[in-house]
């Protein structure tokens, strides 16, 4: 049922494309690069009511850049679907005699690549910045959490872009799902800080979750205990790479 | 046994019936053409039979599978070139082709020899590591078709293969299509709305109209059916009188009206031309031209829908920018 060969092609074509759109992944480092310079240099020396004591604020909002790159990069590959169905490939892709779960799933694993190697990237940049991992075993334990982070939202961006017949969905999946889950995750600030009613849906927000498992492993603060993070996120990937390949599964090609 | 076995087919998308109760085979070997003008419902039919749709009702069986309910046998068995390019630009033309090879499943080595071969036979040997994005129309279209075929497939289905192409191009295309055909005996399935491109290339045509087919053989015997000659007469006058009289005379197998233009069959039309004119006269009207020729493909395709193709093209055309004219309000 489930080809590996189709998952690797998948995989390496996506591996092609990334090489070949240097400029692009630079552009889309960009922002967040200047979130977490100017925001995180501005605010440094500012006291944030729940940031415990001896955290400054670049490292508090070092794991909160690392899920914004994850969350962007990871739907835009969910939805690189709507790329191939406006350029036709994706007819080459629908006709060939492999199951469309082995298709989905190569996407999942080139998009996590991507994904990783953007947000790898960043952190090398924010330890040029100053910023230190308590140790390498949390380092470890955050490459797990950003790959939750990361199948989440592909899955996400594979429902949308199945449903979806041109791009003009685009920019509404962008605007009104992508942007909201980027502010109520607390990238940028403890979640303590909001009203009681916007918190209640950031308690519904996956990245909620991938960025204080973040914060608990590389810098040992978070809100809530650690394996409920990981718990919740898995949960919420495992069920969002579900509906993903099965949404994708039922989309019309043509 | 058959390449390709239709019965009743049906498509219909919300209240639009594309493929209306199509029923046809294809044996194999055979080249077969799907005439029509756009909209008709050929590509349709094509994304049927091609997996990529599921039929509404009926059944379609390719290369002996059912297309609705073993799909990947299917896809195993058929190549397919879409009418609109269906290449990943940021690969090279190599890349496009190793994409399609490894999801065919094939081993390296193989993978290698039959990329060369295809990449010859479209003569894109030189060209193959360039990005595809960096490719004209006519070598895309040529590497879909080397695409095609490199897993050999038993069908080979080509939606509107030298669209927008150049006529260079185009007969360069219908060499290769000739030479699949009879040298590789794949089976190919093609849809176009040229005339002389389905005339040319097919063993067997089905002209395709409003999602069914009106006629359905071999193109000379399409041609045959009309018979003899065909003579248009232009005329200014009293024409739909001219019309009925002249379907009374025993020697005019056809007549049509279309505005000022009198269209009939006969044998030997270059001697019953003077005997129509001086019909058209002593009935008051006056004949401003007359033409003589032996019966297209297009006359038939008058025949059997009442109007020409490029007509039908014009109605489609101006429908569609109506409802675009809505979309825009």
């Amino acid at each position: 049922m489930i080809s590996l060969t189709a998952v690797y092609v998948m995989w390496l074509r996506e591996m092609k494309r990334f090489s070949r759109a240097r400029s692009r992944v630079l552009g889309s480092l960009i922002m967040p690069l200047f979130f977490l310079a100017f925001l995180g240099l501005g605010f440094n020396r500012m006291p944030i009511p729940g940031i415990a004591p001896g955290v400054n604020y670049v490292k508090f909002l070092v794991p909160g850049i690392i899920g914004m790159t994850l969350l962007f990069s990871s739907t835009m590959q969910g939805l690189s679907v709507l790329w191939d169905r406006e350029f036709g490939f994706l007819k080459e892709i629908m006709v060939a005699p492999v199951s469309r779960v082995s298709i989905a799933l190569g996407r999942i694993a080139g998009g996590v690549t991507t994904s990783l190697i953007q947000a790898l990237l960043i952190l090398a940049v924010s330890v040029l910045l100053g910023f230190r991992a308590h140790n390498g075993l949390g380092l470890l334990a955050a490459l797990g959490f950003m790959i939750l982070i990361s199948f989440t939202f592909i899955g996400l961006g594979l429902v949308f872009a199945s449903r979806m017949k041109d791009m003009q969905g685009f920019g509404l999946v962008m605007n009104f799902l992508v942007f909201p889950l980027f502010f109520l995750s607390g990238a940028f600030y403890p979640l303590t800080n909001l009203p009681w009613a916007i918190r209640g849906l950031s308690y519904a927000d996956p990245l909620t979750y991938g960025i204080d498992g973040l914060r608990a492993v590389l810098i040992q603060t978070h809100s809530f205990p650690v394996a409920l993070d990981f718990l919740v996120l898995a949960g919420f990937a495992a069920t969002m790479l579900f509906l993903g390949a099965y949404f994708f599964e039922k989309s019309e090609s043509v | 046994m058959d390449a390709i076995w239709v019965k009743d087919l049906t498509k219909t998308f919300k209240d639009v019936t594309a493929v209306d109760r199509v029923s046809f085979s294809v044996p194999e070997g055979e080249l077969f053409g799907l005439l029509g003008p756009n909209g008709a419902g050929k590509t349709t039919t094509i994304n049927v039979l091609s997996t990529l749709l599921h039929p509404t009702s009926g059944q379609a069986e390719v290369a002996g599978h059912d297309v609705a309910t073993s799909r990947d046998l299917v896809r195993k068995a058929i190549g397919v070139v879409f009418q609109e390019p269906a290449l990943d630009g940021k690969l090279t033309g190599r890349e496009n082709l190793e994409f399609h090879a490894m999801m065919y499943g094939m081993g390296k080595e193989e993978r290698r020899r039959r990329i060369d071969e295809v990449l010859g036979l479209v003569e894109l040997t030189d060209r193959a590591a360039a990005l595809v994005e960096k490719y004209s129309g006519g070598m895309k279209r040529r590497l879909e078709i080397a695409r095609g075929l490199i897993h050999r497939p038993r069908v080979l289905f080509l939606d509107e293969p030298t669209l927008g192409l150049d006529a260079q191009t185009r007969r360069h295309i219908w060499d290769y299509i000739k030479s699949l055909n009879r040298d590789h005996g794949v089976t190919i399935v093609l849809t176009t709305h040229y005339m002389e491109e389905a005339d040319i290339l097919c063993d067997r045509i089905a002209i395709m109209d409003h999602g069914r087919f009106v006629a359905l053989d071999t193109p000379a015997r399409l041609k045959d059916i009309l018979g003899g000659d065909v003579v248009s007469l232009e005329v200014e006058g009293a024409v739909d009188d001219l019309l009925a009289e002249m379907q009374k005379l025993e020697w005019v197998r056809t007549a049509s009206r279309h505005d000022g233009v009198l269209t009939m069959t006969m044998e030997k039309g270059e001697r019953r031309i003077p005997e129509l004119v001086t019909l058209t006269q002593a009935r008051g009207a006056i004949v401003t031209s007359v033409h003589l020729h032996r019966p297209s493909l297009e006359d038939v395709f008058l025949h059997f829908t009442g109007s020409t193709i490029r007509e039908r093209e014009a109605s489609v055309a101006e429908r569609n920018r109506m409802m675009m004219g809505f979309g825009r309000r």
